[in-house]
């Protein structure tokens, strides 16, 4: 059977994320109230809203981590198939899910970096284990991306050496050694020390104007002004409004989110 | 001292340890299988597994040893058909009834101590795994199995340890390992305090060097959880 919204969108081809109403409940709770999204290559997706508005089970219904009761998600133009079990979703296989976390980077907010693994040993795990790439060139790789976030002289520390602001770094080189088509990020800088946010959020800052697609879950709100092009306020499991962010900025907004950057400022 | 009689008890003894050895060696490597096997089950979500893993781990754990060993060596040939059966030219012999009964005792423990390794892995390093596309015998291979080992680690070296001890009971069944040979020597000689004292050092030697050995993996195993090297 065919549902109309199963149809791949026209435009889908084009993009790297197409999400179509996804639905989440846990238990009788609905965290996500039927969620769309589009990225186009290159966008840098702010999602922003207050805690427990669903931003972060969204990111993770993308990549599967959790998987939506409901809705549509088309990944760099592949559909993902899903089967119904008792009126609820289900990856139809896990093979495609493997494949298409591979294809999405995921940083998460407190780094989950293997800790019995050196940084490099990190880096490389996925290149050589999942990609089965030949290991030489995923180390040359791992050095170049270590170098980029500025932390290659790290490579052979193991992750408790670090500090938290590095221990993001190598995350987000981890992610980034499986050449993802989107990279999600999910409170990438809640748990840092404030004087430590400033250099992931230089390294995403910078990935940004190389060009890379992102989704970011955020609380900074000088990133989501000034980074990305466009900011998704969510709230109650909806999205209550997006746009550009000088518009959203600017009070051409709701009056939740108005209210909601009004707490901010403080 | 009879420094005399001594040296040759040791040297009697000696010659049983291969035999200490091997019972331990096949004990602990099809003990190590079989409880992969149980602490698999034991975490499956299907209640059939891991029901019957929780038995398993509560006979072999709740029992003693010795009479799982005396019921594998004396009971089994009570069944016509392990009598009959193609396994009774194995099962009849001592040897191969030890290492049974200490396989499937020591798999027991091993399975809980495997799962309390299990337990310690922090899901968010299994959630970083599967974002990057891993998931099946990949995960454990790579993610799950190594932290949960270095975890399991010191719990797991006292079992070793203490199934180097329990080589002993299989003297009760007739194998020839140290302490049976020891029990021989009094039997001839009456002198029990030696003789024993000699069976003893052996095993103090031996879980010496296991010690160390364990020792020295759990050190290479948990480089991360020291402090970090200095540069200068």
């Amino acid at each position: 059977m065919v549902h109309e919204h199963s149809i791949e969108p026209a435009t889908a081809t084009v993009n790297r994320l197409s999400v179509r109403n996804i639905r989440k409940k846990f238990g009788s709770l609905e965290v996500l109230r039927g969620i769309s999204l589009e990225a186009h290559d290159g966008d840098v997706i702010s999602i922003l809203g207050s805690s427990g508005s669903g931003k972060s089970t969204f990111l993770r219904c993308i990549n599967l981590l959790e998987i939506a009761d409901d809705g549509e998600i088309w990944v760099d133009g592949e559909h993902i198939n899903m089967i119904k079990k008792h009126g609820r979703n289900v990856p139809a296989s896990s093979k495609q899910v493997d494949h298409i976390r591979a294809e999405l980077g995921m940083v998460f907010q407190s780094f989950n970096l293997w800790s019995h693994m050196t940084i490099l040993q990190n880096v490389i795990e996925g290149p050589v284990h999942v990609l089965k790439r030949p290991r030489a060139e995923c180390i040359a790789e791992a050095e170049a991306l270590l170098e980029k976030v500025g932390i290659a002289e790290k490579r052979h520390a193991y992750p408790a050496h670090l500090s938290g602001g590095q221990q993001q770094r190598a995350a987000i080189a981890r992610s980034l050694a499986m050449k993802p088509k989107v990279m999600l990020f999910d409170e990438p800088t809640s748990a840092l020390d404030p004087e430590l946010v400033g250099e992931v959020l230089r390294v995403m800052r910078s990935l940004a104007e190389e060009g890379m697609t992102m989704l970011v879950v955020t609380h900074e709100m000088n990133f989501a002004r000034d980074v990305s092009n466009r900011v998704v306020f969510m709230r109650e499991g909806q999205i209550d409004c997006t746009g550009a962010p000088a518009e959203m900025f600017s009070g051409e907004s709701s009056p939740a989110f108005r209210q909601f950057i009004g707490n901010f400022r403080g | 001292m009879d420094f005399v009689f001594i040296l040759q008890t040791m040297k009697t003894l000696l010659a049983a340890v291969p035999m200490t050895l091997a019972l331990f060696f096949l004990s602990i490597f099809f003990g190590g299988l079989l409880a992969l096997l149980i602490v698999w089950m034991r975490v499956a979500k299907n209640p059939i597994l891991s029901n019957f893993a929780k038995g398993y781990i509560f006979v072999f754990r709740g029992s003693p040893l010795l009479i799982q060993m005396f019921l594998v060596f004396y009971g089994l040939g009570q069944f016509g058909f392990i009598r009959y059966s193609f396994l009774w030219p194995f099962l009849r012999e001592p040897f191969v009834c030890a290492v049974l009964s200490l396989a499937l005792c020591t798999a027991g423990y091993t399975a809980e101590i495997f799962r309390s390794g299990l337990r310690a892995v922090p899901v968010k390093e299994i959630e970083a795994a599967r974002s990057i596309g891993m998931s099946g015998f990949l995960l454990v291979r790579r993610i799950i199995g190594p932290i949960a080992f270095r975890h399991a680690l010191p719990a797991y070296s006292t079992e070793i340890v203490m199934m180097v001890k329990s080589t002993a009971l299989a003297s009760l069944v007739t194998v020839w390992e140290v302490t049976g040979v020891a029990q021989r020597l009094i039997s001839q000689t009456y002198r029990t305090m030696e003789v024993f004292l000699c069976a003893a050092a052996i095993y103090l030697i031996l879980n010496f060097v296991i010690l160390q050995a364990m020792a020295l993996l759990e050190h290479r195993l948990s480089q991360h959880r020291r402090a970090a090297p200095r540069l200068s």
